[in-house]
């Protein structure tokens, strides 16, 4: 580990670690704010597509019947896009949500090797094999 | 009920659940899902399956304006994210095998823990704390800006506060929610962070948490567009408006009222749970 990693002696004074952190939370916040208005913008396209068709039919969510393959698997969501389907974009807009967060993880992993800091590259990369194992591993891509 | 009324009026009721859940880093869909469930009749599965998506987009919709502030530590939040991911993963697993009225059980559970513990007063926030020597080893001590400047912490117990984060992922996975209030044990009476850090660093992770148990939520067919459409953008909405007035506002009363709701919503899951009506 080079010596500018070293445990700050306390109390913590070195200003530049702090900035360089912050830095990076900016830029991450930044990357997630515009993940979720881009995927809300999505989903409201999609509803309002679905609304224009479905408005006066009556809701009903007492009965859990699960969602049809289109809307479970990625590419069910994509080819319900292409049919022009409205719960289909808001499916999509809705796979943009999840994927914002593994992006701001897979971020992390840049923003904490521009810092030489191992220990959190190490520690990112868990956390990245655990999204990608839950979201391979849950059958998502079939 | 037609679709349209629906949408409208499940629309307003998240956007308040959002508002309520950032301002008082309890998050929403704590309420939302049995708001949903008791006034809505939804199914319970898909519920969950609409407010975990709204928990992602609260969560990252919020995080810009919450690291203006300078409160959020990036570090505290990616070192619990490997326990918290972890423990979402088996709580989706487990979602799937069990019936519906244990969920609604174990949420009422949770609800009433939520409202009991969000009406313990939190511990001062102690300015002298001694160095931990695993947290200095893994850099999570850290500074928030504070009326006299930059203020610095050392944060305490980091296996406790690992540990209870394993337990807050697998609720957040089980039951679709933030678990907004075990992560405000776990780090501001655990790990002793100040509340303001706690609070906009748990924000943080809560997005990640909920995208690690996601996947398994949409793959199962839980997550229907039409209802994930107005709880989403209401939620979004909502929580965006409380991350702007979060740093100005008084939470102390603003947490009594929103206790007093969980612990009236956690009582009629507990009802309906025990009584098989769900």
């Amino acid at each position: 580990m080079p010596a500018a990693q070293a445990p700050a002696p306390q109390p913590h004074p070195p200003q530049a670690e702090a900035w360089d952190d912050h830095r990076i939370e900016v830029i991450l916040g930044n990357l997630l704010r515009t993940g979720v208005l881009l995927s809300a913008a999505v989903v409201f396209a999609g509803g309002c597509i679905y609304l224009s068709r479905h408005a006066h039919e009556p809701a009903n969510y007492r009965v859990f019947r699960g969602e049809p393959s289109d809307y479970r698997t990625i590419p069910g969501v994509i080819q319900s896009v292409m049919r022009g389907r409205g719960r289909g974009l808001i499916q999509l807009g809705l796979l943009l949500l999840i994927a914002t967060p593994i992006a701001r993880v897979a971020f992390s992993i840049v923003g904490f090797a521009i810092e030489r800091d191992r220990l959190y590259v190490a520690f990112t990369l868990i956390v990245l094999a655990i999204l990608l194992f839950s979201l391979l591993g849950s059958g998502m891509g079939v | 009920m037609t679709v349209l009324e629906f949408t409208a009026i499940v629309a307003i009721v998240s956007f308040v659940a959002g508002l309520l859940g950032s301002l008082t880093g309890l998050g929403g869909g704590v309420v939302l899902v049995p708001l949903l469930t008791i006034l809505f009749h939804v199914d319970i599965r898909y519920a969950i399956g609409a407010s975990l998506v709204s928990v992602i987009a609260t969560s990252s919709g919020a995080a810009a304006a919450y690291v203006k502030e300078g409160f959020s530590n990036i570090r505290i939040g990616m070192f619990l994210e490997i326990a918290t991911t972890a423990g979402a993963l088996l709580g989706a697993f487990l979602a799937t095998r069990i019936p519906t009225s244990a969920l609604a059980i174990i949420f009422g559970a949770v609800l009433l823990y939520s409202a009991y513990l969000s009406r313990k007063p939190r511990p001062l926030d102690q300015r002298s704390l001694p160095p931990d020597p695993l947290a200095t080893r893994l850099r999570l001590n850290g500074t928030f800006p504070d009326l006299e400047g930059k203020r610095s912490y050392n944060v305490q117990h980091v296996p406790t506060g690992f540990s209870l984060m394993f337990g807050a992922g697998a609720l957040s996975g089980l039951l679709g929610i933030g678990s907004g209030a075990v992560k405000v044990l776990a780090m501001d009476q655990a790990m002793r962070i100040p509340f303001k850090v706690s609070t906009t660093t748990s924000n943080f992770m809560i997005g990640v948490t909920a995208a690690a148990s996601a996947g398994v939520y949409l793959s199962r067919g839980y997550v229907d567009p039409g209802l994930a459409m107005p709880v989403m953008l209401g939620v979004l909405a909502g929580s965006l408006l409380g991350s702007r007035i979060l740093v100005k506002a008084e939470t102390k009363s603003l947490r009594l009222v929103f206790s007093l709701v969980i612990l009236v919503l956690g009582l009629q899951m507990l009802y309906k749970g025990l009584w098989g009506k769900i």
